[in-house]
């Protein structure tokens, strides 16, 4: 019944009467719509330039590397809070990815029913929470737990392992870098999640039941059928995560520190591109506007590279599995 | 059917009518002003009392000084406030008049436990230290010979400063260049400035926050957050080398002894002022209106606002614990206002 009602209607729609009114006003607009977007990233591009132009003239392109922040000499330099928003989106990204991975595939391969709908519904109501309460609920929740338990022991610990020792050093202040990445795996996470688990349920059951029947395990079947056949969506999810934990400004910007220099401990306070416009952008003027703006502009550049290695990675894949 | 859609949109072209003659009449006496968020208190408690007594609405938004200065400048805002005091010719290039509304009071805080309010004694060159790094604990010989007979911990010392940029921040950077030499050599003054160490909090609430979760942590904010927020206040030595504890009247005897008169623009900052009872870390907030106004009668309103709460507004800013201007010197001002502000004939909108 469906299908054949599906055929009839795109048959009175398609070829015969393309000309009608209604459909020129819709594919028009639908058109502008589609067009404006692309002026709008033109637009935001343009005017980061432009307002970046002075502090490029100024530093040049060594601006990128210079670890230094000045505002009484009015010297800048981007390296402390580019530094900073890699690491913590690493660090976002090694805890977030394993763990919105485990909830995805209990969702859909081993989640009793009556569990689904509450899990589901609480991993959607994460999205929801504004960034400003992750920050506050970071800040005077989280902070005084990771300053008296976690980070001690994380010194106490690992930061006597060769190596990896350096990354755990210093003080317990409680805020910091690795704070920030922390409170940035909870809110990308329900991203991950969601997506996952809708990538997930479209892999055909068909599929699914013959592995089963064969005698795979349940990580079998993960491994073998769900993950290969989802990839691209899977891949997609981390991508998006890893974008909104690049621009995240206001739970970081609580936490995170807002010092410009950079240590080798991801326990030290740092900043990130997103944290220094919040603080900063209010009172700046001159070169240290333009500055910002700069920041900005890398910003820009860095989550536009990540799309373009997400999709350059989707087509390898792609090629490689035909 | 059509009868009733019909009185619907006669009934809602009358609502928006007379909606349109209320905001009307409202719009006419209507001020706004824009800038510094340090005296953002008691700026609204003043507009609310003006509104209540003169029904003229006085709209300020405290997005900052930065914000404040640019917004002045653009003319989208009648009045711009800042903390830090512009420049002879910086007020000339945009044709703006400054002049100071109010005098408040800022305060390092720290987190010792068992060490209450006033009990750690500071200076001038030690506040520096620490917050350059070069002390890092508490039981540092610098700290412990200016505070005998205190019980100082071992406990290394966590700097916490203001992450934004804040007139705050400027005064306090001013105090420390001007009694610590290191300090301004290596980093001056500015609405933000490189910290050597330490950690940064968003705004007087994130440094109060950060104070109260770190032991052996020393901030800096202002008196009344310090207060709401029952944080350890020390007592600081002013420039007559004595010891002071952060009160209303401590901030009172430093406005008193600034010699107002002769800064040109009135361009003082309060830091380490003479007088045996004044507070070091003292700092007025400024007022931007421009010289040659469009509007004489908006020019005047502005003025009118200032005006009144200059002179009945003193017990308001003092129940914030701000300290409202001398007599003497709001009649300086407002004799600025006549030689300065002109409207659109020439003639001063003042008096």
């Amino acid at each position: 019944m469906t299908p054949v009602a599906m055929t009839s209607a795109n048959h009175s729609r398609g070829g015969a009467h393309p000309g009608r009114l209604g459909n020129i006003l819709f594919g028009g607009s639908a058109w502008i719509f589609g067009i404006l977007v692309l002026i709008l990233l033109l637009a935001v591009m343009i005017s980061l330039v432009i307002g970046a132009a002075p502090a490029f003239s100024e530093f040049g392109i060594s601006f990128v590397w210079t670890e230094v922040w000045n505002p009484v000499k009015d010297h800048y330099g981007a390296l402390s809070p580019l530094y900073g928003t890699l690491i913590t989106s690493i660090i976002a990204m090694v805890i977030g990815v394993p763990v919105s991975l485990g909830i995805a595939i209990f969702l859909t391969e081993l989640c009793p029913n009556y569990l689904k709908r509450p899990i589901s519904t609480a991993v959607e109501l994460l999205a929801a929470v504004p960034s400003i309460i992750y920050g506050m609920w970071g800040l005077f929740v989280l902070a005084p737990l990771m300053q008296k338990y976690i980070e001690p022991f994380l010194i106490g610990t690992v930061g006597h392992v060769i190596v990896l020792g350096d990354l755990f050093q210093g003080p317990p202040y409680g805020i910091g870098l690795f704070t920030a990445g922390l409170i940035l795996s909870a809110m990308v996470l329900p991203y991950m999640v969601s997506i996952m688990r809708d990538v997930f349920e479209t892999v055909p059951p068909q599929l699914r039941e013959s592995a089963y029947g064969l005698g795979a395990t349940t990580w079998e079947v993960v491994r073998s059928v769900v993950l290969p056949y989802s990839r691209v969506g899977v891949i997609g999810a981390f991508m998006l995560a890893l974008g909104r934990a690049l621009g995240e400004t206001m739970a970081v910007t609580f936490v995170v520190g807002n010092s410009y220099h950079i240590a080798k401990s991801i326990l030290a306070p740092g900043s990130t591109i997103s944290a220094s416009l919040a603080n900063e952008f209010a009172e700046a003027d001159g070169l240290q506007l333009s500055s910002l703006l700069a920041l900005g502009f890398l910003l820009f550049v860095l989550t536009f590279s990540v799309i373009g290695v997400a999709r350059l990675m989707l087509m390898r894949l792609q090629k490689r599995y035909g | 059917m059509s009868r009733t859609v019909v009185r619907t949109l006669r009934q809602a072209a009358f609502g928006t009518l007379a909606i349109l003659a209320v905001t009307g009449s409202a719009y006419a006496v209507e001020i706004t002003g824009a800038g510094a968020t340090f005296p953002n208190p008691v700026y609204q408690k003043w507009a609310e009392a003006y509104k209540a007594k003169t029904g003229t609405a006085v709209n300020y938004q405290s997005v900052g000084s930065g914000a404040g200065i640019k917004q002045i400048e653009a003319n989208t805002v009648d009045f711009g406030a800042t903390d830090k005091a512009l420049e002879a010719d910086e007020l000339k290039k945009n044709d703006l008049v400054q002049f100071p509304a109010v005098i408040g009071g800022i305060v390092p805080i720290v987190n010792l436990p068992g060490i209450k309010d006033g009990e750690v004694k500071l200076d001038g060159a030690t506040l520096g230290a620490i917050f350059l790094g070069t002390i890092t604990s508490w039981n540092d010989p610098a700290l412990v010979k200016a505070n005998p007979g205190l019980a100082l911990p071992r406990t290394p010392i966590t700097v916490v400063h203001r992450s934004d940029g804040s007139g705050t921040t400027y005064n306090f950077a001013y105090y420390l260049s001007a009694v610590n030499a290191d300090w301004q050599a290596k980093v001056g003054a500015n609405t933000a400035v490189e910290w050597p160490t330490g950690v940064g909090g968003k705004g007087n609430e994130g440094v109060s926050a950060l104070v109260q979760q770190t032991v052996g942590s020393i901030g800096y904010v202002e008196i009344a957050y310090a207060l709401q927020n029952k944080l350890t206040y020390t007592k600081m030595m002013n420039a007559d080398g004595l010891y002071v504890e952060p009160k209303l009247s401590a901030f009172k005897a430093a406005a008193e002894k600034a010699d107002w008169a002769s800064a040109p623009n009135y361009r003082l900052v309060l830091a380490n002022q003479p007088g045996k009872e004044s507070w070091p870390i003292t700092a007025a907030t400024f007022i931007l209106v421009h010289g040659s106004q469009s509007d004489a009668n908006k020019a005047k309103a502005v003025l009118g606002f200032f005006d009144w709460s200059l002179n009945n507004g003193q017990k308001m800013a003092e129940d914030l614990l701000y300290v409202p201007l001398p007599d003497a010197l709001v009649k300086h001002i407002e004799a600025t206002w006549t030689s300065s502000v002109k409207g659109p004939d020439g003639k001063p909108v003042w008096p």
